[in-house]
């Protein structure tokens, strides 16, 4: 297989990879105002994500490093062409990780409040506006020969990628409630049972909408399915996860309710990938400007080296995830070292 | 101002103000892994509660450095399209492998670290900051492998860039790119060593000058006293060498610069005019008469230091183009004003160390105070030296390479100024993002602006507390040693912040 198809499949699995597991702390943040009823009940929801999130957030930034190194040419053309956009994004990121720190050091109902809302807007905002720029990647934008972003700020803000954003922040926040009813129970936990019912429902009707309009709209999206018609099986999958958790949630199986959940967002990239390919930025004005896997890719020899460093590196961060996650298993307890 | 300027300047602001950070976890990191291999040696309880502490402060540290590292990460594509398009095959793949190899290395050890005290055992404690200082050091090696890169390119080619089997071709100009050819050239360049190396020992001079300050404050108010007696002169012993070995390293730096950087070492001394050169202790470069006003100089001091000859001659500013030389003002301020701060930390440490084997150091009340300061003066030496190697890196990006002849000269033009190979590099002005104009970057730049000041604020008032609240004593029979099942029902019942907190509730 070409060294520029491998390294699109690993750019998949590190986007995969970030979308489950920040996925779900992002969803805990925009939760925060809205289940836990007092102020231990919000450490609760902080201290559920406290030892994970930074580790979780390596996982964009090894992606973000990844496309630098294997394709430059669409690192180049993303991040200066959603520059107003990506510029929001840090704030929101930088927000939400410093709102965990900070609020617990001062014991003031202001000052606490102040960092839950921030805490809540970060990662509300973060998640959003990785839904808008999926949107935008399914869209396509106006590129020049070069690469280079033509269009204006607002183009990137059209009904398609606002909903988009809209499906992204259900499906992280029913992502989130699932992770903390695992790591909460008694009366909180109960409480949460109606959050995961109504995230679940709101996704459901922002994804079946996305659906169709992207049926509708963007004709690229299902033409992979005609090379490869084996790719159906993500979709099926894709459909029978989503119907899962509603009958694992009944069943009372959170677990596996859980799972599902993580396998939903793991075919969603999945099918991302598989509307986009081969292109990495589709130009929406002249097909042939398209930032493509093979126009955009390092040279052979260091993507060659680049397999090199992520076959030695890779078991070593799969080691550490697992150590990390295993050490803080269980339900969340809170005492005078927590947040 | 230009979206150049803009960019730059953005760069500068949010990489100046993220450095304070990963500065601190190296060089605290150091500090924190002596210590608790001094308890697990001694067993004295003073060092679990120096290294509690100081993982607490440790950790507030990390998170804004994690934050503030991603804008690093995404800075090259948002605004340097250009030079991320140019440079991807090469400085990409030291990027990656910073994310590969160091941060998950640091995030997830760093969980350890800090939450799992109760959860872990001590043994495992101590590898786990092992490998949270370790996984820093990583993340050093390979942005510093990256930036020397572009100083001093080396295991590459330029190439053209192909589409479609063809040329591509954007105003009738071929557009070229950098190939890696051989990656440990690359990763070895000339300069990537020395300037690691002298990284390490900025890192090393701030993190320890950082726990003196805390432990010097804390004599003077007269609490905690034995904790912070201990983490000082541990701290003091690691800080007199690093002030030392920096003087070391420097002097072989401004060698090698010289070599693969003339123009850059010309505009630290202020050196227009070619021939044998001063050493400026201090002036102020005046590019309009090219002389160095208020000048105190020893005279053949910069030829003594490049050559080990008082008269040998030294390539000057004239030997370049107005337009491929440093701005030579803020090149010189930096590069001086570090010299001067690492000259004055040789200085301190070495009349503290003979204070402390007389045992009057923590009696001399004038020189505690000194160091409660002095670690502003660390940090801005640390920030300064970036300021010196980048600023007189312009005009370039990617620095283009020049030749030497057999005696020792530049090989120049028929002007006798240097002509560089413009394919072979790329200046700093082409290296910027064509989609994005004037008012984005200077939205972005004000908005990075009053957030890294609010954070700046936040992260000096918590540091404030902690610092007010001190360490918490551990008992004698500490809570890790009293057997497994002890340990084993502590343990999922146990969560600590990360920096931990004022109080529950």
């Amino acid at each position: 297989m070409d060294l520029a198809v491998i390294w699109f499949l690993i750019e998949g699995a590190l986007l995969i990879g970030y979308a489950i597991l920040d996925g779900f702390d992002l969803g805990v943040g925009i939760l925060h105002p809205f289940v836990p009823a007092d102020d231990r009940e919000r450490r609760i929801a902080i201290n559920s994500i406290g030892p994970l999130w930074d580790g979780n957030e390596v996982w964009l930034v090894t992606f973000g490093g990844v496309l630098f190194a294997a394709f430059p040419g669409a690192y180049a053309t993303v991040f200066s062409g959603f520059y107003t956009a990506f510029m929001l994004l840090l704030a929101a990121l930088i927000f939400r990780a410093v709102s965990m720190e900070f609020r617990s050091k001062v014991q003031h109902h202001h000052w606490r409040r102040f960092w839950d809302w921030s805490f809540f807007g970060g990662s509300a905002v973060a998640t959003f506006l990785f839904g808008v720029a999926v949107g935008n990647g399914m869209l396509g934008m106006p590129l020049d020969k070069a690469g280079n972003f033509t269009g204006v700020l607002l183009d990137q803000l059209s009904p398609y990628t606002l909903l988009v954003g809209l499906m992204t922040v259900a499906l992280f926040a029913m992502h989130g409630g699932l992770f903390l009813y695992l790591k909460t129970e008694g009366d909180f936990q109960e409480r949460l049972r109606d959050w995961m019912w109504r995230s679940w429902g709101i996704f459901l009707v922002t994804y079946m909408l996305t659906t169709i309009y992207t049926l509708v709209l963007v004709p690229r999206a299902t033409a992979n399915f005609e090379h490869w018609p084996v790719a159906a099986i993500v979709v099926v999958v894709n459909v029978l996860a989503v119907a899962n958790i509603p009958r694992a949630l009944h069943w009372g199986r959170p677990g596996q309710a859980f799972v599902s959940s993580c396998v939903v967002i793991a075919s969603l990239v999945m099918l991302f990938g598989l509307a986009l390919f081969p292109n990495l930025v589709t130009a929406s004005n002249e097909a042939a400007h398209s930032v493509t896997v093979f126009s955009a890719a390092s040279s052979p020899k260091t993507l060659g080296i680049m397999l090199i460093i992520a076959l030695i590196g890779m078991p070593f961060v799969l080691a550490y995830t697992g150590i990390v996650y295993w050490t803080f298993r269980g339900k969340v307890r809170l005492d005078e070292h927590s947040y | 101002m230009d979206v150049v300027l803009l960019s730059r300047l953005q760069f500068a602001f949010t990489i100046g103000f993220h450095y304070i950070f990963p500065l601190l976890t190296i060089g605290m990191g150091v500090v924190m892994v002596y210590l608790e291999v001094q308890h697990l040696r001694t067993g004295d309880p003073l060092f679990e509660t120096a290294a509690r502490f100081w993982t607490r402060i440790f950790a507030l540290n990390f998170a804004i450095g994690v934050a503030t590292g991603i804008v690093m990460e995404f800075q090259f594509g948002t605004n340097w399209a250009v030079y991320s398009r140019f440079v991807g095959d090469v400085f990409g793949s030291a990027l990656a492998a910073e994310g590969i190899f160091a941060f998950f290395l640091e995030s997830g050890f760093l969980a350890l670290l800090v939450f799992g005290w109760d959860r872990i055992s001590p043994r495992m404690h101590v590898f786990a900051t092992l490998m949270v200082a370790l996984g820093s050091v990583f993340s050093s090696i390979w942005i510093v492998v990256a930036n020397s890169w572009q100083q001093t390119p080396a295991g590459h080619h330029i190439v053209p860039v192909m589409r479609d089997g063809q040329q591509l071709i954007i105003d009738g100009t071929p557009v070229l790119r950098a190939e890696i050819v051989d990656f440990w050239a690359l990763v070895f360049n000339p300069s990537t060593v020395q300037r690691l190396v002298h990284v390490w020992i900025g890192a090393f001079i701030l993190g320890t000058f950082f726990v003196m300050s805390i432990s010097a404050w804390y004599l003077l108010k007269g609490r905690h006293v034995e904790f912070a007696k201990k983490s000082f002169s541990g701290a003091l012993l690691f800080a007199t060498i690093a002030s030392l070995a920096a003087l070391a390293s420097g002097h072989f730096q401004s060698k090698n610069v010289y070599h693969w950087q003339p123009a850059k070492l010309a505009a630290f001394e202020g050196h227009y005019e070619s021939g044998p050169a001063a050493m400026s202790l201090f002036g102020v470069p005046d590019d309009s008469t090219e002389t160095v006003r208020f000048n105190i100089a020893i005279p053949g001091g910069l030829s003594f230091l490049v050559h080990e000859d008082f008269s040998y001659p030294v390539v000057g500013l004239d030997r370049f183009r107005p337009e491929d030389r440093p701005p030579v003002l803020v090149s010189f301020a930096s590069y001086h004003i570090m010299i001067g701060l690492g000259m004055t930390f040789i200085g301190l440490t070495l009349v503290a160390s003979f204070l402390l084997w007389r045992s009057r150091l923590f009696t001399s009340r004038w020189l505690l105070w000194i160091f409660v300061f002095a670690v502003g003066g660390a940090l801005i030496a640390n920030e300064l030296g970036w300021v010196a190697a980048e600023v007189g890196r312009q005009p370039w990006s990617v620095y283009p390479p020049l030749a030497w002849t057999a005696d020792g000269d530049l090989v120049t033009g028929h002007s006798g100024r240097v002509e560089y190979d413009e394919t072979l590099g790329l200046r700093t002005r082409d290296a910027v993002s064509p989609s994005i104009d004037r008012s984005q970057v200077m939205g972005s730049l004000i908005g990075f602006g009053f957030i890294y000041l609010g954070l700046l604020a936040v992260w000096l008032y918590v540091l404030d507390q902690k610092i007010r609240h001190g360490p918490d004593p551990v008992g004698p029979a500490s809570r890790r040693d009293d057997g497994l099942l002890a340990a084993a029902a502590r343990r999922a019942d146990h969560t600590e912040s990360l920096t931990g907190s004022e109080g529950s509730g």
